[in-house]
């Protein structure tokens, strides 16, 4: 037998796949080159939770008391202000597909030989490598107020991060399916990420809110991420005030994880067929 | 991996395109239709902003499905084999398509990554590319600083990074300073010499399509005319003797009586093509009998084709289409 006919055939679907894993990383690698090069965005992302950090932290942290045993508010809310740039970074990258059509680079990437499925998944995946990166350098300041971190916590934040930056990167890239320009896009922003941000149990936690806010927090898929975060660097898992309680059971981390990673992968399929429609 | 083998041998079309059309709503950009281009040609497509030049591009690109008829580029179906022909093709767009916050290195990179082009390969190219466009002492520049003709030589020189077989330019030289325009065109006719590449592109500047091997004049979305820029001109029954009288529709009249020429009169002159014009106009100027106040000759320009061909002249319809955008509430 030759050695052509025992190489496994690269047939249709083979050819295929292949183009759909050159978009992912292709598309990932740039937005990833992108965060390097600019530096503003860096710090715009990083400078706008630092401030409700302080802000908020520092000024309500004299009549506020404690939350709970040994969880001062600048702890409590440091979880949330992670999750918080999280979202900001991932629903930013989901929507810059607005502007790489309206700067005209989305054509350079269309006309490519790459999957379209590929191009919708790189972006998640360049957001969740992004979102990664601000996470980490954030832990920077957790010393500082009190906040102690164990190898164990930051090895499982990054995961955590990962799973909620692809859901919310998805969220983002089927709100820029509806965007034809740049227009529509700071009103939508304010419409969606701030009440993610106040719902998600950034500054309170949702168990002390009245029952039609828990219902509109827990539809919010930005609580989950917030409280696996806290979870994990509080210590607060089981703990029906300061947790997340779901049908009746507080939710652990786990359960969490998988919630968010069920919707961004619904998310995902939702963006995939939206993008591949609209182009 | 890079372009794909081609599927095309000897002097058989690189581009083949049979019936061809698109339609957007009732509104038909492109109407069926047809040519071939052969490999190493300088193909050409004029006409006016709106005539179905872009649709085309676009359809012959992948980037557009036909409403019918069929296209194969390097012997690939544009609708079945897609992949193949993004392979085969390198596009330069009219408006540009550079990731600004990107340096020109990394733009070319990007487009080796997405095309699979081979690391030690693509460096080298990267390298020559960057040279020819006269870019290699900008290559680490970000995109944003570059001015329109330096965003436009990346672009092509980007458009030719995976070695493709046709490289489609959508008025390349559009909104480009004369002397940009000039370089331009200098890079284009060398790439032809060194590479043998075939290049397709599309224009409404007369001064442009002189440069191409063979035009396909473009109108309302149908080919009017195709053939050799000489060819073109050649149709029209040589020299163009253009006068003025003190009655010009008389003076037609005496032109098409004595001479059998088909005389026009617009814009106040007389027009009519005539073989060999120096040697026509002074036996012509003696005959005449009525009272001429000026009269010139000159070669037929591809205004003048495109004016035959029809009927009007290439600015009128661009006036057209742009009111037909404001009543169709424009289009993307």
């Amino acid at each position: 037998m030759s050695v052509s006919m025992t190489a496994p055939p690269r047939g249709r679907m083979g050819a295929a796949a292949a183009e759909v894993w050159r978009g992912t990383w292709v598309v990932a690698y740039r937005e990833l080159l992108r965060f390097v090069r600019e530096r503003s965005r860096l710090v715009g992302t990083l400078l706008q939770p630092l401030l409700f950090l302080v802000v908020f932290g520092v000024g309500f942290s004299g009549i506020i008391g404690p939350l709970a045993p040994g969880v001062d508010f600048v702890q409590f809310i440091f979880p949330g202000l992670i999750a918080m740039s999280v979202l900001t970074t991932a629903l930013f990258a989901g929507v810059s597909v607005v502007w790489d059509r309206e700067f005209g680079f989305l054509k350079e990437i269309m006309v490519a030989p790459l999957g379209r499925s590929g191009i919708v998944l790189g972006k998640a995946v360049g957001a969740a490598g992004v979102a990664v990166v601000q996470g980490l350098l954030m832990l920077v300041i957790a010393p500082f107020i009190g906040v102690s971190l164990s190898v164990g916590a930051v090895l499982a934040v990054i995961p955590v991060i990962v799973i909620l930056a692809v859901a919310l990167a998805g969220l983002g890239l089927i709100l820029a399916s509806f965007l034809r320009s740049q227009q529509g896009f700071q009103l939508l922003m304010q419409i969606i990420i701030f009440p993610m941000i106040f719902l998600a149990g950034v500054f309170f936690p949702i168990g002390s809110a009245p029952a039609w806010l828990q219902v509109a927090s827990k539809i919010n898929p930005l609580t989950y991420g917030v409280d696996a975060l806290r979870q994990i660097f509080l210590g607060t898992g089981g703990s029906a005030e300061l947790g997340v309680e779901l049908f009746g059971r507080v939710m652990t981390i786990g359960q969490e994880v998988a919630l968010m990673g069920g919707l961004g992968a619904v998310l995902l399929a939702i963006a995939v067929g939206a993008f591949t429609r609209q182009e | 991996m890079t372009a794909p083998a081609s599927r095309v041998t000897g002097n058989a079309p690189i581009i083949e395109v049979d019936r061809l059309s698109r339609r957007f709503k009732q509104f038909e950009a492109v109407s069926e239709v047809s040519f071939d281009v052969r490999p190493g040609e300088l193909f050409g497509f004029l006409g006016p902003n709106g005539a179905g030049k872009t649709t085309t591009i676009n359809m012959l690109t992948t980037l557009l499905t036909p409403s019918s008829g069929t296209a194969r580029v390097n012997g690939y179906d544009v609708v079945r084999e897609r992949s193949e022909v993004r392979r085969s093709i390198g596009l330069v767009f009219q408006q540009p398509t550079l990731d600004e916050y990107l340096s020109a290195e990394q733009n070319l990179r990007f487009h080796g990554y997405a095309y699979g082009v081979d690391a030690a390969l693509r460096e080298r190219r990267m390298t020559e590319l960057l040279e020819m466009v006269e870019l290699d002492d900008r290559r680490s520049g970000s995109v944003r600083t570059f001015s329109g003709g330096m965003k436009r030589r990346l672009e092509i020189a980007r458009g030719l990074l995976h070695h493709p077989s046709v490289l489609f330019l959508d008025e390349p030289t559009l909104g480009l300073d004369p002397q940009t325009r000039h370089r331009i065109w200098d890079y284009l006719h060398a790439l032809r010499e060194q590479e043998g590449l075939t290049i397709f592109l599309t224009t409404h500047y007369m001064d442009e399509a002189e440069h191409c091997d063979r035009i396909a004049v473009i109108d309302h979305g149908r080919i009017a005319g195709l053939d050799t820029p000489d060819g073109l001109k050649h149709r029209l029954g040589g020299d163009l003797v253009i006068l003025q009288a003190d009655d010009n529709a008389a003076t037609a009249r005496e032109v098409r009586e004595t001479y059998g020429l088909p005389a026009t009169v617009q814009d106040g002159r007389v027009s009519f093509h005539v073989p060999y014009g120096e040697e026509f106009l002074p036996g012509f100027v003696r005959r005449i009998e009525a009272p001429l106040t000026s009269i010139g000759v000159r070669r037929p320009t591809l205004e003048d084709v495109f004016l035959d061909l029809t009927g009007h002249e290439i600015r009128d319809s661009e006036l057209d289409e742009h009111d037909l955008l404001l009543q169709q509430g424009g289009r993307r």
